[in-house]
Protein backbone atom coordinates (compact mmCIF):
# COMPACT_ATOMS: atom_id res chain seq x y z
CA UNK A 1 0.00 0.00 0.00
CA UNK A 2 2.64 2.45 1.05
CA UNK A 3 4.79 1.45 -1.90
CA UNK A 4 1.87 1.93 -4.28
CA UNK A 5 1.30 5.39 -3.05
CA UNK A 6 4.97 6.37 -3.47
CA UNK A 7 5.04 4.90 -6.96
CA UNK A 8 1.93 6.76 -7.99
CA UNK A 9 3.05 10.10 -6.71
CA UNK A 10 6.45 9.68 -8.32
CA UNK A 11 4.84 8.92 -11.64
CA UNK A 12 2.51 11.88 -11.37
CA UNK A 13 5.39 14.11 -10.58
CA UNK A 14 7.28 12.88 -13.60
CA UNK A 15 4.28 13.44 -15.89
CA UNK A 16 3.76 16.92 -14.57
CA UNK A 17 7.41 17.75 -15.14
CA UNK A 18 7.17 16.38 -18.62
CA UNK A 19 4.11 18.42 -19.47
CA UNK A 20 5.65 21.59 -18.09
CA UNK A 21 8.76 20.86 -19.98
CA UNK A 22 6.83 20.16 -23.16
CA UNK A 23 4.62 22.95 -24.29
CA UNK A 24 2.84 25.16 -21.77
CA UNK A 25 3.06 28.73 -22.95
CA UNK A 26 0.48 31.22 -21.82
CA UNK A 27 2.08 33.99 -23.88
CA UNK A 28 0.61 32.31 -26.95
CA UNK A 29 -2.91 33.30 -25.98
CA UNK A 30 -2.14 36.87 -24.93
CA UNK A 31 -3.37 38.36 -28.25
CA UNK A 32 -6.63 36.45 -27.80
CA UNK A 33 -7.33 37.64 -24.27
CA UNK A 34 -9.47 40.65 -25.27
CA UNK A 35 -11.53 38.39 -27.54
CA UNK A 36 -12.10 35.93 -24.72
CA UNK A 37 -12.85 38.61 -22.14
CA UNK A 38 -15.63 39.94 -24.34
CA UNK A 39 -17.38 36.73 -23.42
CA UNK A 40 -17.63 37.91 -19.82
CA UNK A 41 -20.31 40.41 -20.85
CA UNK A 42 -22.23 37.75 -22.74
CA UNK A 43 -22.02 35.28 -19.87
CA UNK A 44 -23.08 37.93 -17.35
CA UNK A 45 -25.96 39.04 -19.56
CA UNK A 46 -27.21 35.45 -19.73
CA UNK A 47 -26.84 34.99 -16.01
CA UNK A 48 -28.39 38.25 -14.84
CA UNK A 49 -31.37 38.22 -17.20
CA UNK A 50 -32.05 34.53 -16.51
CA UNK A 51 -31.61 34.94 -12.76
CA UNK A 52 -34.07 37.85 -12.62
CA UNK A 53 -36.72 36.20 -14.77
CA UNK A 54 -36.15 32.86 -13.05
CA UNK A 55 -36.47 34.46 -9.63
CA UNK A 56 -39.70 36.25 -10.52
CA UNK A 57 -41.24 33.16 -12.11
CA UNK A 58 -39.93 31.01 -9.28
CA UNK A 59 -41.65 33.29 -6.76
CA UNK A 60 -44.94 32.93 -8.61
CA UNK A 61 -44.50 29.15 -8.73
CA UNK A 62 -43.72 29.02 -5.02
CA UNK A 63 -46.94 30.87 -4.25
CA UNK A 64 -48.76 28.35 -6.48
CA UNK A 65 -47.19 25.58 -4.45
CA UNK A 66 -48.60 26.80 -1.16
CA UNK A 67 -51.95 27.67 -2.70
CA UNK A 68 -55.05 25.99 -1.32
CA UNK A 69 -56.36 25.87 -4.90
CA UNK A 70 -55.08 22.40 -5.79
CA UNK A 71 -54.75 22.71 -9.61
CA UNK A 72 -52.24 25.54 -9.16
CA UNK A 73 -50.22 23.40 -6.79
CA UNK A 74 -50.39 20.41 -9.14
CA UNK A 75 -49.22 22.54 -12.05
CA UNK A 76 -46.26 23.98 -10.13
CA UNK A 77 -45.23 20.57 -8.79
CA UNK A 78 -45.45 18.99 -12.23
CA UNK A 79 -43.52 21.88 -13.75
CA UNK A 80 -40.73 21.49 -11.22
CA UNK A 81 -40.55 17.74 -11.70
CA UNK A 82 -40.10 18.18 -15.47
CA UNK A 83 -37.29 20.70 -15.19
CA UNK A 84 -35.56 18.84 -12.40
CA UNK A 85 -36.06 15.48 -14.03
CA UNK A 86 -34.36 16.19 -17.36
CA UNK A 87 -30.87 17.46 -18.24
CA UNK A 88 -30.44 21.18 -18.70
CA UNK A 89 -28.57 20.70 -21.97
CA UNK A 90 -31.51 18.71 -23.31
CA UNK A 91 -33.91 21.50 -22.34
CA UNK A 92 -31.69 23.98 -24.13
CA UNK A 93 -31.50 21.78 -27.22
CA UNK A 94 -35.27 21.36 -27.30
CA UNK A 95 -35.89 25.07 -27.05
CA UNK A 96 -33.17 26.05 -29.50
CA UNK A 97 -33.48 23.33 -32.12
CA UNK A 98 -37.09 22.21 -31.80
CA UNK A 99 -39.05 25.43 -31.45
CA UNK A 100 -38.26 26.52 -35.02
CA UNK A 101 -39.65 23.23 -36.25
CA UNK A 102 -42.74 23.70 -34.12
CA UNK A 103 -43.66 27.36 -34.61
CA UNK A 104 -41.48 28.36 -37.54
CA UNK A 105 -39.59 31.00 -35.60
CA UNK A 106 -35.79 30.73 -35.75
CA UNK A 107 -34.97 31.52 -32.16
CA UNK A 108 -31.62 33.29 -31.64
CA UNK A 109 -29.16 31.59 -29.24
CA UNK A 110 -29.43 34.36 -26.65
CA UNK A 111 -33.21 34.08 -26.43
CA UNK A 112 -33.10 30.30 -26.34
CA UNK A 113 -30.53 30.40 -23.56
CA UNK A 114 -32.37 32.96 -21.46
CA UNK A 115 -35.68 31.14 -21.85
CA UNK A 116 -34.16 27.78 -20.91
CA UNK A 117 -32.18 29.03 -17.95
CA UNK A 118 -35.06 31.15 -16.64
CA UNK A 119 -37.53 28.29 -16.82
CA UNK A 120 -35.02 25.89 -15.28
CA UNK A 121 -33.84 28.21 -12.56
CA UNK A 122 -37.44 29.02 -11.63
CA UNK A 123 -38.10 25.33 -11.03
CA UNK A 124 -35.24 25.09 -8.56
CA UNK A 125 -35.69 28.42 -6.81
CA UNK A 126 -39.45 27.88 -6.43
CA UNK A 127 -38.62 25.04 -4.02
CA UNK A 128 -36.19 27.25 -2.12
CA UNK A 129 -38.64 30.14 -1.94
CA UNK A 130 -41.45 27.84 -0.85
CA UNK A 131 -39.27 26.64 2.00
CA UNK A 132 -38.47 30.24 2.88
CA UNK A 133 -42.14 31.18 2.98
CA UNK A 134 -43.03 28.23 5.19
CA UNK A 135 -40.17 29.12 7.54
CA UNK A 136 -41.67 32.55 8.26
CA UNK A 137 -43.36 32.43 11.66
CA UNK A 138 -47.09 31.89 11.25
CA UNK A 139 -47.67 34.66 13.76
CA UNK A 140 -46.61 37.10 11.03
CA UNK A 141 -49.45 35.91 8.86
CA UNK A 142 -51.90 36.10 11.75
CA UNK A 143 -50.78 39.61 12.67
CA UNK A 144 -51.38 40.72 9.09
CA UNK A 145 -54.73 38.95 8.97
CA UNK A 146 -55.96 40.65 12.13
CA UNK A 147 -55.13 44.01 10.57
CA UNK A 148 -57.45 43.03 7.72
CA UNK A 149 -54.64 42.86 5.15
CA UNK A 150 -55.58 41.07 1.93
CA UNK A 151 -53.63 37.91 1.04
CA UNK A 152 -51.62 39.25 -1.95
CA UNK A 153 -50.59 42.35 -0.04
CA UNK A 154 -49.65 40.30 3.00
CA UNK A 155 -47.49 38.04 0.83
CA UNK A 156 -45.80 40.95 -0.87
CA UNK A 157 -45.23 43.24 2.12
CA UNK A 158 -44.88 40.89 5.08
CA UNK A 159 -44.11 37.29 4.15
CA UNK A 160 -41.92 37.43 1.04
CA UNK A 161 -39.43 40.05 2.33
CA UNK A 162 -38.78 37.87 5.37
CA UNK A 163 -38.66 34.70 3.28
CA UNK A 164 -36.13 36.20 0.86
CA UNK A 165 -33.95 37.35 3.67
CA UNK A 166 -33.86 33.83 5.10
CA UNK A 167 -33.03 32.16 1.81
CA UNK A 168 -30.57 34.73 0.46
CA UNK A 169 -27.59 32.36 0.74
CA UNK A 170 -29.51 29.69 -1.16
CA UNK A 171 -30.45 32.19 -3.85
CA UNK A 172 -26.80 33.17 -4.23
CA UNK A 173 -25.99 29.50 -4.70
CA UNK A 174 -28.66 29.32 -7.36
CA UNK A 175 -27.15 32.33 -9.17
CA UNK A 176 -23.69 30.79 -9.01
CA UNK A 177 -25.01 27.56 -10.48
CA UNK A 178 -26.70 29.60 -13.18
CA UNK A 179 -23.50 31.52 -13.96
CA UNK A 180 -21.60 28.28 -14.48
CA UNK A 181 -24.43 26.48 -16.28
CA UNK A 182 -24.66 29.38 -18.71
CA UNK A 183 -21.55 27.90 -20.34
CA UNK A 184 -23.96 25.40 -21.92
CA UNK A 185 -25.06 28.08 -24.40
CA UNK A 186 -21.74 27.50 -26.07
CA UNK A 187 -23.37 24.39 -27.50
CA UNK A 188 -25.90 26.45 -29.45
CA UNK A 189 -23.34 28.89 -30.75
CA UNK A 190 -23.70 31.87 -28.41
CA UNK A 191 -20.36 33.64 -28.08
CA UNK A 192 -20.04 33.39 -24.32
CA UNK A 193 -16.85 32.99 -22.33
CA UNK A 194 -16.74 29.22 -22.75
CA UNK A 195 -17.33 29.31 -26.48
CA UNK A 196 -14.65 31.93 -26.97
CA UNK A 197 -12.17 29.79 -25.09
CA UNK A 198 -12.96 26.89 -27.37
CA UNK A 199 -12.63 29.06 -30.47
CA UNK A 200 -9.20 30.23 -29.41
CA UNK A 201 -8.21 26.67 -28.60
CA UNK A 202 -9.29 25.41 -32.00
CA UNK A 203 -7.68 28.31 -33.81
CA UNK A 204 -4.29 27.96 -32.12
CA UNK A 205 -4.48 24.22 -31.64
CA UNK A 206 -3.64 24.60 -27.95
CA UNK A 207 -6.17 23.59 -25.33
CA UNK A 208 -4.65 23.89 -21.93
CA UNK A 209 -3.94 27.61 -21.86
CA UNK A 210 -7.23 29.07 -23.19
CA UNK A 211 -9.38 26.68 -21.17
CA UNK A 212 -7.43 27.32 -17.98
CA UNK A 213 -7.71 31.02 -18.64
CA UNK A 214 -11.47 30.77 -19.14
CA UNK A 215 -11.73 28.67 -15.98
CA UNK A 216 -9.87 31.32 -14.04
CA UNK A 217 -12.24 34.02 -15.29
CA UNK A 218 -15.27 31.94 -14.23
CA UNK A 219 -13.67 31.43 -10.84
CA UNK A 220 -13.06 35.15 -10.36
CA UNK A 221 -16.66 35.92 -11.35
CA UNK A 222 -18.06 33.39 -8.89
CA UNK A 223 -15.81 34.63 -6.08
CA UNK A 224 -16.82 38.23 -6.77
CA UNK A 225 -20.49 37.27 -6.71
CA UNK A 226 -19.98 35.43 -3.42
CA UNK A 227 -18.20 38.40 -1.90
CA UNK A 228 -20.88 40.88 -2.98
CA UNK A 229 -23.60 38.57 -1.64
CA UNK A 230 -21.87 38.24 1.71
CA UNK A 231 -21.63 42.01 2.12
CA UNK A 232 -25.23 42.44 1.08
CA UNK A 233 -26.32 39.76 3.53
CA UNK A 234 -24.42 41.39 6.37
CA UNK A 235 -26.17 44.68 5.65
CA UNK A 236 -29.57 43.01 5.65
CA UNK A 237 -28.82 41.33 8.97
CA UNK A 238 -28.31 44.78 10.45
CA UNK A 239 -32.03 44.94 11.27
CA UNK A 240 -31.86 41.76 13.37
CA UNK B 1 -71.05 43.25 20.24
CA UNK B 2 -69.74 39.68 20.02
CA UNK B 3 -71.98 36.69 20.64
CA UNK B 4 -71.21 33.01 20.33
CA UNK B 5 -73.80 30.26 20.07
CA UNK B 6 -72.89 26.65 20.73
CA UNK B 7 -69.36 27.29 19.55
CA UNK B 8 -67.41 24.05 19.02
CA UNK B 9 -63.89 23.55 17.78
CA UNK B 10 -62.11 20.26 17.23
CA UNK B 11 -58.58 19.61 16.09
CA UNK B 12 -58.84 16.16 14.61
CA UNK B 13 -60.43 14.03 17.31
CA UNK B 14 -59.57 16.47 20.06
CA UNK B 15 -62.54 18.60 21.10
CA UNK B 16 -61.04 21.88 22.27
CA UNK B 17 -64.25 23.87 22.62
CA UNK B 18 -67.60 22.39 23.53
CA UNK B 19 -70.78 24.40 23.04
CA UNK B 20 -69.62 27.80 24.23
CA UNK B 21 -72.48 30.28 24.27
CA UNK B 22 -71.80 33.70 25.66
CA UNK B 23 -71.83 37.36 24.82
CA UNK B 24 -69.41 40.25 25.12
CA UNK B 25 -71.30 43.52 25.28
CA UNK B 26 -70.06 46.87 24.10
CA UNK B 27 -67.80 48.53 26.65
CA UNK B 28 -67.40 45.33 28.61
CA UNK B 29 -64.04 43.96 29.73
CA UNK B 30 -64.08 40.19 29.83
CA UNK B 31 -61.23 38.15 31.23
CA UNK B 32 -60.95 34.56 30.04
CA UNK B 33 -59.10 32.38 32.49
CA UNK B 34 -58.62 28.72 33.20
CA UNK B 35 -56.08 25.93 33.18
CA UNK B 36 -53.68 25.41 30.25
CA UNK B 37 -55.25 23.48 27.42
CA UNK B 38 -58.69 24.52 28.53
CA UNK B 39 -59.43 26.24 25.23
CA UNK B 40 -58.99 29.90 26.23
CA UNK B 41 -56.81 30.93 23.31
CA UNK B 42 -58.80 28.86 20.84
CA UNK B 43 -62.00 30.54 22.01
CA UNK B 44 -60.46 33.98 21.55
CA UNK B 45 -59.11 33.05 18.13
CA UNK B 46 -62.55 31.86 17.06
CA UNK B 47 -63.94 35.33 17.72
CA UNK B 48 -62.08 36.79 14.73
CA UNK B 49 -61.96 33.53 12.81
CA UNK B 50 -58.23 32.95 13.11
CA UNK B 51 -59.59 29.54 13.99
CA UNK B 52 -62.65 28.49 12.06
CA UNK B 53 -65.21 26.94 14.41
CA UNK B 54 -66.16 23.35 13.70
CA UNK B 55 -69.77 24.07 14.66
CA UNK B 56 -71.77 26.89 16.15
CA UNK B 57 -72.03 30.57 15.34
CA UNK B 58 -70.10 33.73 16.07
CA UNK B 59 -71.98 37.00 15.70
CA UNK B 60 -70.16 40.32 15.53
CA UNK B 61 -72.56 43.25 15.64
CA UNK B 62 -75.33 40.77 14.82
CA UNK B 63 -73.58 39.55 11.68
CA UNK B 64 -72.89 35.83 11.66
CA UNK B 65 -69.24 35.78 10.62
CA UNK B 66 -69.18 32.01 10.20
CA UNK B 67 -71.42 32.15 7.13
CA UNK B 68 -69.49 31.85 3.88
CA UNK B 69 -69.22 35.05 1.90
CA UNK B 70 -68.84 37.34 4.89
CA UNK B 71 -66.03 39.85 4.32
CA UNK B 72 -63.95 38.72 7.28
CA UNK B 73 -61.18 41.22 6.45
CA UNK B 74 -63.61 44.06 7.01
CA UNK B 75 -64.71 42.59 10.33
CA UNK B 76 -61.16 41.94 11.50
CA UNK B 77 -60.26 45.59 10.89
CA UNK B 78 -62.70 46.35 13.64
CA UNK B 79 -61.20 43.81 16.03
CA UNK B 80 -57.68 44.51 17.17
CA UNK B 81 -55.64 41.56 18.36
CA UNK B 82 -52.55 41.34 20.55
CA UNK B 83 -50.57 38.09 20.63
CA UNK B 84 -48.51 36.35 23.25
CA UNK B 85 -45.42 36.53 21.04
CA UNK B 86 -46.07 40.10 19.81
CA UNK B 87 -45.74 39.17 16.11
CA UNK B 88 -44.31 42.54 15.18
CA UNK B 89 -43.03 42.78 11.61
CA UNK B 90 -39.26 42.47 12.09
CA UNK B 91 -38.34 44.11 8.80
CA UNK B 92 -40.31 47.26 9.56
CA UNK B 93 -39.51 49.99 12.05
CA UNK B 94 -41.70 50.55 15.09
CA UNK B 95 -43.52 53.41 13.38
CA UNK B 96 -43.92 51.41 10.14
CA UNK B 97 -45.40 48.57 12.16
CA UNK B 98 -47.99 50.91 13.61
CA UNK B 99 -48.78 52.75 10.36
CA UNK B 100 -48.85 49.68 8.12
CA UNK B 101 -52.53 48.90 8.70
CA UNK B 102 -53.80 52.48 8.40
CA UNK B 103 -51.70 53.05 5.25
CA UNK B 104 -52.28 49.81 3.40
CA UNK B 105 -55.72 48.77 4.59
CA UNK B 106 -57.47 52.02 5.39
CA UNK B 107 -55.53 53.96 2.75
CA UNK B 108 -54.71 56.89 4.98
CA UNK B 109 -52.10 59.28 3.61
CA UNK B 110 -48.58 58.70 4.90
CA UNK B 111 -48.64 61.97 6.84
CA UNK B 112 -51.97 61.21 8.51
CA UNK B 113 -50.92 57.66 9.33
CA UNK B 114 -47.65 58.85 10.86
CA UNK B 115 -49.42 61.46 12.91
CA UNK B 116 -51.78 58.80 14.20
CA UNK B 117 -48.90 56.38 14.72
CA UNK B 118 -46.78 58.81 16.70
CA UNK B 119 -49.80 59.77 18.76
CA UNK B 120 -50.43 56.12 19.66
CA UNK B 121 -46.74 55.48 20.33
CA UNK B 122 -46.69 58.37 22.77
CA UNK B 123 -49.76 56.90 24.46
CA UNK B 124 -47.86 53.68 25.08
CA UNK B 125 -44.76 55.69 26.01
CA UNK B 126 -42.59 54.70 23.05
CA UNK B 127 -42.57 57.80 20.86
CA UNK B 128 -38.78 57.97 21.03
CA UNK B 129 -38.51 54.42 19.62
CA UNK B 130 -40.42 55.22 16.42
CA UNK B 131 -37.43 54.79 14.12
CA UNK B 132 -35.88 51.63 15.53
CA UNK B 133 -36.48 48.01 14.51
CA UNK B 134 -38.39 45.69 16.86
CA UNK B 135 -35.26 43.61 17.52
CA UNK B 136 -33.89 46.56 19.50
CA UNK B 137 -36.82 46.55 21.92
CA UNK B 138 -37.41 44.68 25.16
CA UNK B 139 -40.35 42.29 25.38
CA UNK B 140 -42.49 44.80 27.23
CA UNK B 141 -41.74 47.47 24.67
CA UNK B 142 -42.54 45.09 21.83
CA UNK B 143 -45.90 44.30 23.34
CA UNK B 144 -46.71 47.97 23.81
CA UNK B 145 -45.88 48.55 20.13
CA UNK B 146 -48.12 45.61 19.24
CA UNK B 147 -50.95 47.22 21.20
CA UNK B 148 -50.35 50.51 19.40
CA UNK B 149 -50.35 48.69 16.07
CA UNK B 150 -53.71 47.08 16.84
CA UNK B 151 -55.16 50.39 18.06
CA UNK B 152 -54.03 52.13 14.87
CA UNK B 153 -56.88 50.46 13.02
CA UNK B 154 -59.22 52.19 15.49
CA UNK B 155 -61.02 48.98 16.36
CA UNK B 156 -64.16 48.76 18.44
CA UNK B 157 -62.97 45.73 20.33
CA UNK B 158 -59.55 44.47 21.36
CA UNK B 159 -58.65 40.81 21.80
CA UNK B 160 -55.65 39.97 23.97
CA UNK B 161 -54.16 36.49 23.79
CA UNK B 162 -51.99 36.06 26.91
CA UNK B 163 -50.29 39.42 26.34
CA UNK B 164 -47.94 39.13 29.30
CA UNK B 165 -47.17 35.40 29.28
CA UNK B 166 -43.97 35.72 27.24
CA UNK B 167 -42.60 38.64 29.25
CA UNK B 168 -39.98 38.83 31.94
CA UNK B 169 -41.68 39.52 35.27
CA UNK B 170 -40.42 43.09 35.54
CA UNK B 171 -41.97 43.96 32.18
CA UNK B 172 -45.45 42.72 32.92
CA UNK B 173 -46.51 45.88 34.72
CA UNK B 174 -45.73 48.28 31.88
CA UNK B 175 -47.96 46.26 29.56
CA UNK B 176 -50.76 45.89 32.10
CA UNK B 177 -50.62 49.65 32.74
CA UNK B 178 -51.19 50.33 29.04
CA UNK B 179 -54.09 47.89 29.07
CA UNK B 180 -55.60 49.54 32.17
CA UNK B 181 -55.41 52.85 30.36
CA UNK B 182 -57.32 51.24 27.52
CA UNK B 183 -59.96 49.96 29.95
CA UNK B 184 -60.39 53.48 31.30
CA UNK B 185 -60.95 54.76 27.75
CA UNK B 186 -64.00 52.49 27.56
CA UNK B 187 -62.65 49.98 25.02
CA UNK B 188 -64.45 46.67 24.71
CA UNK B 189 -61.89 44.01 25.57
CA UNK B 190 -61.55 40.25 25.74
CA UNK B 191 -58.41 39.18 27.56
CA UNK B 192 -56.98 35.70 27.92
CA UNK B 193 -54.68 35.99 30.89
CA UNK B 194 -52.97 34.26 33.77
CA UNK B 195 -52.72 37.51 35.72
CA UNK B 196 -55.46 36.89 38.28
CA UNK B 197 -54.94 40.16 40.12
CA UNK B 198 -55.25 42.07 36.89
CA UNK B 199 -58.34 40.14 35.81
CA UNK B 200 -60.01 40.79 39.12
CA UNK B 201 -59.15 44.47 39.00
CA UNK B 202 -60.22 45.39 35.48
CA UNK B 203 -62.71 42.80 34.29
CA UNK B 204 -66.46 43.20 34.41
CA UNK B 205 -66.86 39.49 33.87
CA UNK B 206 -64.77 36.38 34.19
CA UNK B 207 -65.18 33.48 31.80
CA UNK B 208 -63.69 30.33 33.26
CA UNK B 209 -62.91 27.73 30.60
CA UNK B 210 -62.03 24.20 31.59
CA UNK B 211 -61.65 21.24 29.23
CA UNK B 212 -63.38 23.18 26.49
CA UNK B 213 -66.45 24.03 28.54
CA UNK B 214 -67.54 27.38 29.84
CA UNK B 215 -67.53 26.27 33.46
CA UNK B 216 -68.24 29.67 34.92
CA UNK B 217 -69.40 33.08 33.76
CA UNK B 218 -69.54 35.52 36.63
CA UNK B 219 -68.51 38.98 37.84
CA UNK B 220 -64.99 38.88 39.33
CA UNK B 221 -66.10 39.48 42.91
CA UNK B 222 -68.37 36.48 42.86
CA UNK B 223 -65.99 34.31 40.84
CA UNK B 224 -62.96 34.91 43.03
CA UNK B 225 -64.72 34.72 46.39
CA UNK B 226 -67.50 32.28 45.80
CA UNK B 227 -67.09 30.17 42.64
CA UNK B 228 -69.91 27.78 41.88
CA UNK B 229 -68.03 25.00 40.14
CA UNK B 230 -65.80 22.46 41.79
CA UNK B 231 -63.20 22.90 39.04
CA UNK B 232 -62.99 26.67 39.54
CA UNK B 233 -62.46 26.15 43.27
CA UNK B 234 -59.56 23.81 42.59
CA UNK B 235 -58.08 26.16 40.03
CA UNK B 236 -58.29 29.20 42.31
CA UNK B 237 -56.77 27.26 45.18
CA UNK B 238 -53.70 26.64 43.03
CA UNK B 239 -53.24 30.09 41.51
CA UNK B 240 -54.21 32.43 44.34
Amino acid sequence: MVLDFVELSLRDYALLGQATGLNLDFSKIVPNIPFMLQGVGVTLAFTIVSALIGFAWGTILSVFKISTFKPLKWFADFYTSIFRGTPLILQLAIIYFSTPQLIGYAIPPFQAGVITFSLNSAAYSSETIRGGILAVDKGQREAAMTLGVAYPLMMWDIILPQAFKNILPALVNESIALLKDSSLVSTVGALDLMRRGQIVAAEKFIYFEPLIFVGLVYYVMVMTLTWVAQRFERRMRASD
Amino acid sequence: MIRTEFLCKSFGRLDVLKDISTEIKKGEVVAIIGPSGGGKSTFLRCLNLLEVPTRGRVYVDNVDITTPGVDIKKIRQNMGMVFQHFNLFPHKTVLENVTYGPCKVKHLSKADAEKLGLDLLSKVGLEQKAGVYPSRLSGGQKQRVAIARALAMQPEVMLFDEPTSALDPEMVKEVLDVMKELVRSGMTMAIVTHEMGFAREVANRILFLDSGRLAEDAPPDIFFTNPRSERACQFLEKVL
